[in-house]
């Protein structure tokens, strides 16, 4: 009896406090995530319901109209925003991806110049993006005479969007076991052989995941496009890396301040259209992960 | 793989799939969409088709005027492309002056300090009146008593003077009621808010600092049209989009009450609150042939431009000296 009454005490003692702090701390966990949900969920139930009139293929078959609102798309914005994005990966993720490698695999951490780095590396991520707005006006606008060009808005948002793929890209390499270099060195591999035949592969959902999360943050940024002077009304298609354009953000937000009513639909439909887009590459993002996770 | 896994990677593939045709839209579409073919069916009733780049920045609230002649030129020329900018009247100028962009809007003549800057890039310009505006002093429906203000009670409640002592209507004027005084406006950086500021309390940008300021015209709409005692200040359009909410105030400059309207803006009646909408055009732009026949198509058409960016159209006195402007503008070459 007496052995048996201690675990009993002790059941006892757990069944009168747990519980309930189990249950409260789990009400405050779905809570959080009720919270953002819930916001998205009215954010995106508020623009479809604002913009269903416009959602139709004159949307994105049509350029921006200030004479003609009601029928007025926003091709212009959606092809410069795909041009800008489709650009900033090209030069982002190769560099960023390439920086992680050396800060992980080859930089040596004792040294003050290797920290130096890391910690200006976080540091800019925390750089609001008006501020590289700024840089890029002024460096690569002006000062190397880019003009207001997608070039120009690529490369500000490519440096906006860097520090974000470079740290996520490190987590993922960081990620991989170091058992698998081990395993690979030994078997006579050399450190470029190991990183491009076993840590790259096996680091690319995380990667990849993180690549598309910073550019899915660049696809809304309408600030430093407004400091580079984008314009806002454009009617014609970007033609190449050296063309004026316009991007999604800088349009809702052009037509959100015109006094017409079907400005407003239209800024809720052009909405949805970004909505629509970031979702697009964060199924990517999910699908990559599925695709290539590995546990270990 | 599990039939959930598969479920969600065949929805992503889907998706990629979307993307990526999304994307090669995207490559193939510039130079043969729409633009060309309109172009095709219009070539040859200009005589040429010209192309090029004609960039345009500057205020806000200007921009619908060039984005309407800019839009009406397109169909006519469709090779020639013209961004238009909105960084505000001082941005566009700043950007003017520096040489970057061909056309400037303004919704106020340049600053000496301004011209100073272009003068020092040497910069040669021309000042050329577009179309007029309205200011429109906006009260909500439900407001009774102030039909008709004068510059002095609206100077009494915008002077810097004013800030923290002007509270309620009865402040203004014995003959208001108590109700609380909520001012909106346009933000510092508007030039809606240098002309009200210049021509109401005498000096440009002096104004109280305790009201409600918006870069977005239609946060004053709301606002107006929410408190009672609300006033705002915008455009003679935001007024026209909104007069079920809003009521528009007569203004007396001394001569009596005049409501803002087309036709007491055009005449020159609506004092001082009527005000000009500039576009400033390069010499050196002007001289090349797409900038040379964009002005001739605005001047010409300057009247159904206004229309459709639902501005106040000039008078056949300003047309005719808008016209003239660009007359000389394209003889300096």
């Amino acid at each position: 009896m007496a052995i048996l009454s201690t675990p009993r005490s002790a059941v006892q003692l757990a069944s009168k406090g747990r519980p309930l702090k189990e249950h409260l701390f789990r009400i405050a966990l779905m809570a959080s995530l009720a919270i953002a949900l819930v916001f998205l969920a009215l954010l995106i139930v508020y623009v479809v319901e604002e913009g269903w009139p416009r959602l139709d293929s004159t949307l994105w078959e049509n350029q921006p109209s200030i004479r003609r609102p009601e029928t007025a798309g926003i091709q212009s914005g959606i092809f410069g925003t795909l041009w800008i994005i489709g650009l900033t990966a090209l030069m982002a993720l190769p560099t960023g991806i390439l920086a992680a490698i050396y800060l992980e695999e080859y930089a040596d951490r004792t040294k003050w110049y290797n920290r130096l780095l890391e910690l200006n590396i976080s540091n800019l991520a925390a750089v609001p993006s008006i501020v590289y707005g700024i840089l890029g006006l002024g460096i690569i606008a002006r000062w190397m005479a880019f003009g207001f060009t997608i070039m120009t808005g690529a490369i500000t948002i490519s440096l906006l969007v860097l520090p974000i793929v470079i740290i996520s890209a490190r987590e993922a390499i960081r990620a991989v076991p170091p058992s698998i270099r081990e395993g690979s060195l030994a078997l006579g591999a050399t450190q470029w052989q190991t990183i491009y035949r076993q840590v790259l592969p096996a680091s690319i959902p995380g990667i990849a995941t993180g690549s598309i999360l910073a550019l899915s943050r660049a696809i809304g940024e309408a600030a430093p496009f407004l400091m580079l002077g984008a314009a806002t009304l454009v009617r014609f298609n970007p033609e190449g890396v050296w063309s004026s354009f316009s991007v999604l953000p800088l349009q809702i937000y052009s037509f959100i301040s015109r006094p017409q009513e079907e400005f407003a639909i239209l800024a809720a439909a052009a909405i949805v259209v970004l909505l629509a887009i970031l979702l697009l590459m964060n199924s990517v993002a999910i699908w990559l992960r599925n695709r290539y996770q590995k546990r270990w | 793989m599990t039939s959930g896994q598969r479920r969600l990677s065949a929805v992503a593939t889907a998706a990629l799939v979307v993307s990526l045709a999304a994307a090669c839209g995207g490559d193939a579409k510039p130079g043969s969409s729409e633009s060309t073919s309109s172009a095709a069916a219009s070539a040859g009733s200009e005589g040429g088709q010209l192309s090029g780049e004609i960039k345009v920045d500057g205020s806000s609230t200007v921009a619908p005027l060039t984005q309407a002649a800019a839009e009406l030129f397109g169909e006519e020329q469709a090779q020639v492309k013209i961004p238009v900018g909105t960084s505000g009247t001082g941005g566009g100028f700043e950007k003017f002056c520096a040489g970057e962009t061909d056309i400037s809007n303004a919704s106020r003549p340049i600053k000496d300090e301004e011209k100073a800057a272009c003068e020092a890039k040497g910069i040669k310009f021309t000042e050329l009146t577009v179309a007029t505006d309205a200011l429109t002093v906006v009260v909500p429906k439900e407001n009774d008593w102030a039909t008709c203000l004068t510059t002095d009670q609206l100077k009494k409640m915008w002077e810097p003077a004013a800030e923290g002592k002007v509270k309620t209507w009865k402040d203004v004027d014995a003959k208001f009621p108590a109700e609380e005084l909520k001012l909106y406006g346009p933000g510092t950086d508007s030039g809606t808010f240098d002309y009200f500021t210049d021509e109401i309390n005498g000096e440009e940008g002096a104004s109280r600092k305790d009201y409600s300021p918006s870069e977005n015209d239609n946060d004053i709409v709301t606002g107006v049209a929410g408190a009672k005692g609300g006033l705002g200040y915008f455009g003679f359009t935001y007024f026209e989009e909104n007069a079920d909410k809003l009521k528009a105030v007569e203004i007396d400059s001394g001569n009596g009450c005049t409501a803002p309207s087309v036709e007491a803006a055009q005449n020159g009646t609506y004092t001082p609150l009527a005000r000009p909408l500039f576009v400033y055009v390069s010499a050196t732009a002007a001289k090349r042939p797409e900038v040379s026949a964009f002005l001739d198509y605005y001047a010409t058409n300057i009247s159904t431009i206004a229309k459709d960016a639902k501005y106040i159209p000039l008078n056949s006195e300003q047309e005719a000296k808008l016209k003239a402007d660009i007359t000389t503008l394209k003889s300096q070459g």
